[in-house]
């Protein structure tokens, strides 16, 4: 490791490793996997539970933050009192719900000097649920047609054009393959109630599941990408085994989306692969996945790279990974004090 | 009929097709078929060396080999 990474410090978002993981911890691994256990690491987490808090080995210590909705002046007091504290070189958030606020105060961070290495809010809003059939209509892409779902009228008027199944998704996050009316209407109710209207109805694409994980450079090119087959897949649509592959097809898509989007920052395309080989995206996430240390165990470790980038280093473009690197997610029970469970919860700090 | 180049196969009849994820298991009989397609051997050569070791028929070696070659179409694994 290069000596002046030696008093690294890193903050990241997204501990939440449960069955709908954040790509946190993920994210940890691959720096520390690339910076070593020197690299300190800082916890930002918005719930008392996240298993990220208690994994002592891995983060050295967590602080709570405001939930994205109290604000960025909230959001930027609190990183401020936690700078002073810990004196952060970098912060990468993973959720997409809160890249809004970052994004806004990335200039205040770094007159703190804590580095970002974001997309910014243009990029941020073309590839949203909402406007991603507009954007692959205009650039060329295959995207699923989709219906903006505000009252359970709307969910007839969808279920009417694409007919069963269909896949109803939330703002931010979830979505739920639906087969009848009923199935739908549950879904609807129960995404408007997470995440906000408008609910999106999409078309259902039948094929492979295919996700890339890649990281834009913010002027047309992609600094790195790894695409991964979904091997298994949880009731929540979430890869809990892949394999890395490589296919011309996907390269292409990726490279093209970060040549029209300037890209700037890691983020994930979920792409459907059909029976006539025609790549559907389904989902533009705009952050790392939580799959994201298979790019460092494939060859290209996307974490270390953008942290590298944001602190002001070149990093020239991955050449190529390794095909059929697999991995395997497991839950682990993992054992705590109830005094640390109090100490997060009662001074947001452990 | 050539398989794809980036097919990866192993000895144990194993097969990865690293642009698709897809991967099948394999017999005794099909790993030696594999290393011999992956080793450049013409269907010909193949076949003779397979009459020549085995006790099989010339057609039900024929129809055994179109068999196999179905097989290896349906699973995208050779060039088109």
């Amino acid at each position: 490791m290069p000596n002046k990474y030696a008093d690294l410090c890193i903050a990241v978002t997204g501990l939440n490793a449960n069955d709908n993981p954040g790509p946190g911890m993920a994210v940890i691994r691959s720096l520390k996997e690339y910076f070593g256990d020197g690299l300190r690491i800082i916890g930002l987490s918005y719930e008392s539970l996240e298993p990220g808090i208690y994994l002592r080995d891995q983060v050295n210590k967590t602080y709570q933050v405001p939930y994205p909705t109290e604000g960025t002046a909230a959001l930027a007091e609190r990183l401020a009192y936690i700078n002073r504290q810990e004196k952060l070189h970098l912060i990468i958030p993973n959720f997409d719900s809160e890249l809004f606020n970052f994004i806004k105060i990335a200039p205040q961070l770094q007159q703190m000097g804590i580095a970002t290495y974001l997309p910014t809010y243009q990029q941020l809003a073309l590839r949203d649920k909402v406007n991603l059939k507009n954007f692959g209509t205009k650039n060329g892409f295959y995207v699923p047609a989709d219906h903006k779902l505000y009252t359970t009228d709307d969910i007839k008027k969808a279920a009417a054009e694409f007919n069963f199944p269909m896949v109803i998704k939330g703002k931010f996050y979830e979505a739920y393959v639906v087969y009848t009316m009923d199935q739908a209407l549950k879904a609807f109710h129960q995404l408007y109630a997470a995440w906000g209207v408008p609910v999106i109805a999409q078309q259902y694409i039948k094929g492979n599941e295919i996700n890339i994980a890649a990281l834009g450079d913010g002027n047309g090119n992609n600094i790195s990408l790894v695409a991964m087959r979904k091997l298994y897949i949880t009731d929540k649509g979430k890869a809990w085994a892949g394999v890395t592959i490589k296919d011309d097809k996907l390269t292409q898509l990726a490279d093209n989306f970060a040549r029209v989007s300037n890209w700037k920052g890691g983020y994930e395309m979920e792409v459907m692969s059909n029976a006539d080989g025609h790549l559907y995206i389904l989902e533009i996430n705009p952050r790392f996945p939580a799959w994201v240390y298979l790019t460092a165990a494939a060859g290209q470790n996307q974490p270390a790279a953008l942290a590298k980038i944001a602190m002001g280093e070149t990093v020239e473009p991955y050449a190529d990974y390794q095909a059929g690197k697999l991995f395997v997610r497991y839950s682990w029970d993992h054992i705590a004090d109830i005094a640390d469970f109090q100490q997060i919860s009662a001074f947001g700090e452990l | 009929m050539k398989l794809k180049s980036n097919i990866a196969t192993s000895e144990n009849g194993f097969i990865f097709n690293p642009a698709t994820g897809d991967s099948f298991s394999g017999n005794g009989m099909a790993a030696k078929l594999l290393e011999a397609m992956k080793s450049g051997k013409t269907e010909d050569d193949i076949k003779q060396d397979i009459l020549s070791r085995y006790e099989v028929s010339e057609s039900q070696l024929n129809r055994d080999w179109d068999n196999w070659m179905l097989q290896l179409k349906e699973a995208n694994l050779l060039e088109i």
